[in-house]
């Protein structure tokens, strides 16, 4: 069996196998994240939710993505039309590529990359892009508008999520996610940079276009934002990434501050449960917040959003980044590096 | 093998996308030329193992410089016809723009040489054991360190003059005041008046509190705040 993996056709196979490892799972949670939501924002509510469908609603999302794939697909006349049909896949894929870098145990990772931590920032501020091109290829007011609040707001909350990064990576020394879990062997980071987590977290809530901060779609104002134009497949494309992005900024919040896969006390009963389910235990705790958040909070107003975004999170966290590059070098505690 | 194929692939997309960026009509599809070239020179930079550069290239030019961009050229009103009415006018000077520069260039190449260390020091870019985003912090932050830092001052100081420019403060303009409204108590905006049952509205006088200016700054804003 080694012999054979260490052909190429033995080692392509064996990548592919790796990526359908990581993409169906993903999928997969992206369809009963879409449960989930209506479950927990149902019971929220003091509703029953999707119940209907299968046992306790089970086959829900299925029944769902049967109806949108047989929706006719509809682009408007004035559109773009590569564009516009480019930027739904654009979104998905950004949505799933970025997994290749997730470790979700210790060696269980597609790409082992030096630079982990710089390619997941890289990848999610590119999906920007799938929604200003969708707002513009549409050639309609409403898109448009999505799209700029859309490109503001992402811009804006990317820089205080840079800085909380540098701020884990100064404790970490290395760029590499592995290494960032493994240095929380000890002590998850969420203990000592305990403001940074909660800033990362609201950031990740605006980077992802998650209530409170839904204004690109803004469904009371510009009814549904970028993507009023889209249907059928383009509009399930847009949803699909938009919710393995929710997931992917869950798990990266795990990876810097909860963690990753490693169990919460060091001891017998909690060493028995392997890595990778206590990741995933701690992703859908952050998803569950996303989506308590949501039946929660209001949405804000944009000047408010642009309010905390610059004149709150980002002294703050410039602020913290000297306070532990300070606090670290006082100390001696410095990560020597490589 | 499949390196050196890799390799004149993005290349060729570089190339190609560079040109387009130049010939496409309308601007939006220039800029997104653009950020396809930069996808290419980053993983150009990948090839050549440099895969610190080729983050930061696709963070900061493609998830920050080229969003401003298009967030700017989506919002222009091109008129191509307009656009295409000067050409002739302007192609002498564009003509010889493009001589000279051309022979800058070739003046630039029949000169260039190697310094005798290079090939040496292109074989091994990195010292041995040391990655490649270590290797650059060592350089940068040492011997540098000056430039490194003057560099970031230049940059500050074009953020700034770029703020003072656009920054202005309109009078009579109702603005939200966060600090205002977290700093108003119950007692500056709420008077519990006893009413004597039919005797009509009386307004009792607020005794003058020790902060009364500041609550009429807070009433000021109340029609527009609290949400």
């Amino acid at each position: 069996m080694d012999g054979f993996l260490a052909t190429p056709v033995g080692h392509f196979l064996f990548v592919v196998a790796a990526i359908l490892a990581i993409m169906i799972p993903v999928l997969v949670g992206v369809a009963y994240l879409t449960y989930a939501e209506r479950k927990v924002l149902a019971a929220i509510q003091l509703r029953k939710g999707p119940n209907v469908v299968g046992p306790f609603g089970l086959l829900q999302p299925f029944a769902d993505a049967l109806k949108l794939l047989m929706k006719e697909t509809v682009i408007p006349s004035g559109a773009n039309r590569v564009l516009f049909l480019f930027a739904p896949m654009l979104t998905f894929a950004l949505a799933l590529i970025a997994w290749a870098v997730i470790p979700f145990g210790p060696g269980l990772v597609l790409a082992d990359i030096n630079v982990g931590i710089l390619y997941l920032f890289a990848i999610s501020s590119l999906g920007v892009y799938g929604i200003i091109i969708a707002g513009w290829a549409s050639n309609s007011k409403y898109a448009f508008l999505g799209a700029l609040r859309s490109a503001a707001q992402m811009v804006s909350y990317e820089v205080s999520i840079g800085f909380v990064i540098i701020t884990v990576l100064l404790c970490v020394g290395s760029l590499n996610l592995s290494r960032v879990v493994e240095a929380q062997k000890d002590l998850w980071f969420v203990v000592p940079l305990f403001p940074m987590f909660i800033v990362f977290f609201i950031s990740a809530l605006a980077e992802t276009n998650r209530a409170p901060f839904d204004l690109p779609e803004g469904e009371s104002e510009i009814v549904a934002g970028f993507f009023v134009e889209y249907s059928s497949m383009a509009f399930a494309m847009f949803f699909l990434g938009e919710y393995a992005n929710m997931i992917l900024m869950s798990a990266m919040t795990s990876i810097l501050f909860l963690g990753g896969w490693l169990p919460p006390l060091d001891i017998a009963p909690f060493t028995w449960i392997p890595g990778p389910v206590w990741f995933a235990l701690k992703i859908a705790l952050c998803l569950f917040v996303f989506l308590w958040v949501r039946a929660t909070f209001p949405r804000y107003r944009y000047d408010q959003l642009m309010r905390l975004g610059w004149k709150v999170f980002l002294p703050l966290s410039l602020l913290w980044v000297v306070l532990t590059a300070g606090a670290l070098k006082l100390l001696g505690w410095l990560p020597t590096g490589a | 093998m499949i390196v050196t194929l890799a390799f004149y692939a993005f290349a060729a997309v570089l190339i190609a996308a560079a040109a387009m960026v130049v010939l496409a009509r309308n601007p939006v599809h220039a800029v997104l030329y653009l950020i396809l070239a930069f996808f290419n020179a980053a993983a150009l930079f990948l090839l050549a193992g440099a895969e610190f550069l080729a983050m930061i290239l696709v963070i900061v030019y493609v998830g920050a410089v080229a969003v401003l961009f298009l967030f700017v050229v989506m919002m222009l009103d091109v008129n191509f016809a307009e656009l295409r009415e000067g050409f002739v006018r302007y192609l002498p000077i564009g003509a010889v723009v493009g001589v000279i520069l051309a022979a800058e260039l070739l003046f630039l190449a029949s000169v260039w040489s190697l310094s005798a260390e290079a090939p040496r020091l292109l074989a091994e870019p990195v010292p041995a054991g040391v990655d490649n985003t270590t290797a650059l912090g060592l350089i940068l932050y040492t011997d540098y360190f000056y430039l490194f830092q003057a560099s970031g001052v230049i940059l500050l100081v074009a953020m700034i003059g770029a703020i003072v420019l656009t920054l202005r403060d309109r009078p009579g303009v109702k603005r939200q005041d966060v600090a205002a409204q977290t700093a108003r108590r119950v007692e500056d905006t709420l008077a519990l008046v006893k009413m004597k049952p039919g005797s009509g509205m009386i307004v009792v006088p607020k005794p003058e509190a020790s902060r009364g200016e500041e609550r009429e700054r807070a009433v000021e804003h109340t029609p527009h705040g609290g949400h």
